[in-house]
């Protein structure tokens, strides 16, 4: 008998069915991934077994747990399974930590609730626990609130809450996808690690994810079951158009094509730019230039100051010193103090294009406006067949134009913030993970578009991720930053073939890849990284380097060339 | 109530409300300020035509509680409107400037709050003889600082959203930001926040009135009558009843309004 049996399940809300006869189930000790994309019914089905759905939901079918029939179960019932049986991580740790609880007292709870132990030797246990999922220091951790620990640390804390009553079978939505892909790959390996014979349903959109962690695959497909098998054979041999769509629109970081090295003039260069924020220094003497009609990656962890680099370059924060020349001409100061014509010429895409494009406007107003304010002479009619062609280029139809962004999925609106920047023709275009919040197959058509946009009008591009995967199939060049330094930088493929630094290095490792067969060998960083506000003396990342010895503690490397890399470390081939 | 029905509602009452009073006191056979002593603290009646009866002075009650909605709601609005002008502009302003100014702007604003306005008022009141106008006035200037405040709150955070930042980009101009991309905006948030301003102004002008530092004889506001009517109220409890029930029927009215506005704009643009 499996662990967790679900048949027929059903979900609806009203007259939509978003989960429709799933079968599926998981034995003790069984790792099991179940991948979709948004709106596959994938969250909304492992709500149905913990319970969990909103009032208005309608479930029917079968979910049983360990042979006991748990949908529509009461409270009571699953309140004494909860936690006790079946732990759960969810996506946003922050969210699910109480604020105003010290992280003991929270983890305390579970043992005391479900009479697992002793009140003299729960703390005891608790603090065993934390030691177990890798917090240092756990004694500390104990008495802290959860602002006080990192987002890593946070996603530690609530793998130790569910894990702490040892229950059979542990849900796990999403865990990693609001980390950084060095710190995801620590939570992977410390899930493997840690949950002994703990049964896994790992929920995902990441294919890397279930190819190295899971045994059993399932796919889902607009709310319906398309595949499911074990990870070999439905990677190797995927029988579902679905799932085989899935596979072809999921870049790889270790293979595939890469945009060969473009050799045309320099558009744009940044030298020795420096951002200072009130108290500490978030870019520090970065330098590098933009070809015509090249891409290049600016890539690095959260906190690595990517974003403040462009920011600066573009004049939405101040620098602190450093230029930018642009075409020949030097562009200073704030953004409104540059003339319409640099102005026109470079433009942004943010990451979420729910809050780049403003709530109140039409998608006719809002990708029409740059034309409103750079070519007024133009006409209504004329500016509104612009727009739509546009929209056309972008892959939208003419029925948008009416639209408001909140009447948009998030592919179509982050495909208007495109248009709007596009519109204008600019010479350079700074996509800020522009593709991050995408579904893959969403993301592939934007990266088209991007890219034959580019091959059309000899666009140069920035694009910043945190996704080598994406910026392998996109970039001529790629820039690796690392606590507001540069770190490394060459073409695309000199970089993915032979990558210089240690930090590129373990960046590459830690991308999950598609394929469990051809999984690299991994050697996870460790820790997370340091504070910005003090950072570490020498060589930056020296406290996370395994190469590191004492010359790394005392001396930051300068930028150096090395065959075809710039790269800031002491031992570059080591 | 979903939010749309609790619009119309509230809405359509307010406005049968306003009618009425416009309306009564033009129907009605008795005048406002005329007394008869032959006549005062009677019922209710339709014979003599004295729809809510008469008070100590035998003035009609009916056509006295139609002006005193008159007067209440033209306080409310007045006020409400000065709020919203000076409150409005200066919020923007200060959330939209920033930096020294918007420091500036609203530690001015912190040391108004600080002073005791109702004592201030009342004050006010005392030394430049009741005046129909200063009302408006001090009420007014009660209420701007938390529109100020709430205003600036949210320019604040608009000024650093991204779509303000691809606007500034693309090249559009501030004044084009400032009305295209921000103020259309705030919109819901100052509505909603004007419903929830009246029946303060309301309360504000009753509780003044209640003390006898409001409308001046025989002009009346609800307030003032429900001054009166608690007077009297054993033995001519209507002349309490009434006016203080449509005070009440006002209020909630306006504050289910500010309710059914604010989902409204919830409901169309969830942030």
């Amino acid at each position: 008998m499996s662990l967790l049996d679900v048949q027929g399940l059903t979900i609806r809300y009203g007259d939509e069915t978003v989960v429709d006869g799933v079968n599926l189930f998981v034995d003790r000790g069984e790792s099991v991934g179940l991948v979709g994309e948004s709106g596959s019914g994938k969250s909304q089905s492992a709500l149905a077994i913990l319970g969990l759905l909103p009032r208005q939901a309608v479930a029917s079918g079968s979910i049983e747990f360990d042979g006991q029939q748990i949908l529509g179960a009461s409270d009571s019932v699953l309140n004494a399974l909860r936690a006790r049986r079946i732990g759960i991580v969810f996506q946003d740790p922050m969210q699910a930590l109480n604020p105003y609880l010290r992280i003991g007292a929270q983890l305390r709870q579970i043992p005391l609730t479900h009479d697992l132990c002793d009140k003299a030797e729960v703390d005891a246990r608790v603090v065993e626990m934390l030691a177990s999922v890798g917090l240092p220091d756990p004694e500390r951790q104990f008495r802290a609130y959860p602002h006080e620990l990192s987002g890593g640390m946070r996603q530690r804390v609530m793998l130790a809450s569910a894990l702490i009553a040892e229950p059979d079978l542990l849900i796990a939505d999403e865990p990693t996808t609001a980390l950084d892909v060095t710190v995801q790959a620590q939570i992977l390996d410390l899930l493997e690690d840690v949950r002994d014979n703990t049964a896994l349903l790992l929920i995902t959109h990441d294919l890397g994810i279930v190819a190295g962690h899971c045994e059993h695959t399932i796919v889902l497909d607009r709310g319906r079951l398309v595949e499911q098998g074990p990870t070999t054979s439905v990677f190797a041999a995927p029988s579902h158009a679905h799932t085989r769509a899935l596979l072809a629109a999921a870049p790889r970081v270790d293979r595939g094509e890469v945009p060969e090295a473009v050799t045309s003039s320099t558009i744009l260069s940044v030298g020795d730019a420096v951002v200072d924020y009130r108290d500490l220094q978030a870019v520090s003497k970065v330098s590098f230039s933009v070809k015509r009609g090249e891409t290049v990656a600016v890539v690095g962890e959260s906190g690595s100051g990517k974003s403040s680099l462009v920011r600066a370059m573009l004049g939405l924060v101040p620098m602190a010193s450093g230029r930018v020349v642009y075409a020949g001409s030097t562009l200073e100061g704030p953004v409104e103090d540059r003339a319409q014509s640099q102005r026109r010429d470079l433009q942004l895409v943010f990451q979420d294009p729910v809050s780049a494009l403003n709530p109140q406007m039409r998608v006719q107003t809002l990708v029409g406006e740059p034309l409103l304010v750079h070519e007024p002479q133009l006409s209504a009619a004329a500016r509104a067949e612009r727009v739509a062609g546009m929209l056309e280029r972008v892959g939208l139809s003419r029925k948008f134009l009416r639209r408001f962004p909140h009447e948009l999925s998030g592919g179509q609106a982050q495909r208007v913030a495109i248009a709007r920047a596009l519109i204008l023709g600019p010479r350079v275009l700074v996509c800020d993970e522009a593709v991050a919040a995408l579904d893959g197959s969403v993301r592939k058509q934007v990266l088209n578009v991007l890219r034959d946009v580019q091959a059309d009008t000899g666009l140069s591009i920035i694009f910043i991720s945190h996704d080598l995967a994406v910026v392998r199939s996109i970039s001529h060049r790629v820039l690796v930053m690392y606590l507001g330094r540069l770190v490394e930088m060459a073409d695309s493929e000199t970089l993915f073939a032979a990558p210089k630094h240690p930090y590129t290095r373990a960046l590459l490792d830690s991308v999950p890849v598609p394929d469990p067969v051809a999984m690299p060998k991994r050697a996870p960083l460790r820790g997370e990284v340091p504070s910005p506000v003090n950072p570490p003396s020498g060589c930056v990342f020296h406290p996370r380097c395994a190469k590191a010895d004492a010359r790394c503690e005392s001396k930051a490397p300068a930028l150096r060339d090395v065959e075809r890399t710039r790269v800031a470390c002491h031992y570059p081939n080591a | 109530m979903s939010g749309n029905r609790s619009i119309r509602v509230t809405a359509g009452i307010l406005l049968a409300v306003a009618i009425a009073a416009l309306v009564g006191p033009w129907i009605s056979p008795h005048d406002y300020a005329t007394t008869n002593l032959e006549n005062t603290l009677s019922a209710p009646a339709l014979s003599n035509m004295h729809l809510f009866g008469t008070d100590d002075l035998g003035r009609d009650l009916f056509v006295r509680t139609m002006l005193g909605i008159r007067v209440t709601l033209l306080v409310a609005i007045v006020a409400s409107l000065v709020s919203l002008v000076i409150g409005v502009t200066y919020g923007a302003i200060a959330g939209f400037v920033g930096g020294r100014l918007d420091a500036a702007m609203m530690r001015f604003v912190d040391t108004l709050y600080a002073l005791p306005f109702i004592f201030f008022v009342i004050l006010l009141m005392v030394a430049f003889e009741r005046n129909f106008l200063l009302i408006f006035v001090a009420i007014g200037a009660i209420n701007w600082l938390d529109m100020a405040r709430i205003v600036r709150g949210q320019t604040l955070s608009l000024r650093e959203r991204e779509f303000v930042e691809a606007a500034r980009l693309t090249g559009v101009s501030t004044l084009r930001i400032v009305f295209r991309h921000i103020a259309p905006n705030l919109v819901g948030i100052v509505v909603v926040y004007v419903t929830l301003t009246i029946p303060q102004a309301i309360l504000v002008e009753s509780f003044l009135s209640f003390l006898g530092l409001g409308i001046q004889e025989p002009q009346t506001s609800l307030g003032a009558l429900v001054d009166a009517g608690v007077k009297h109220m054993e033995g001519a409890s209507w002349s309490l009843l009434i006016p203080a029930t449509l005070l009440a029927l006002i209020l909630l009215c306006f504050n289910f309004l500010g309710d059914g506005l604010r989902d409204f704009f919830d409901a169309r643009h969830p942030s």
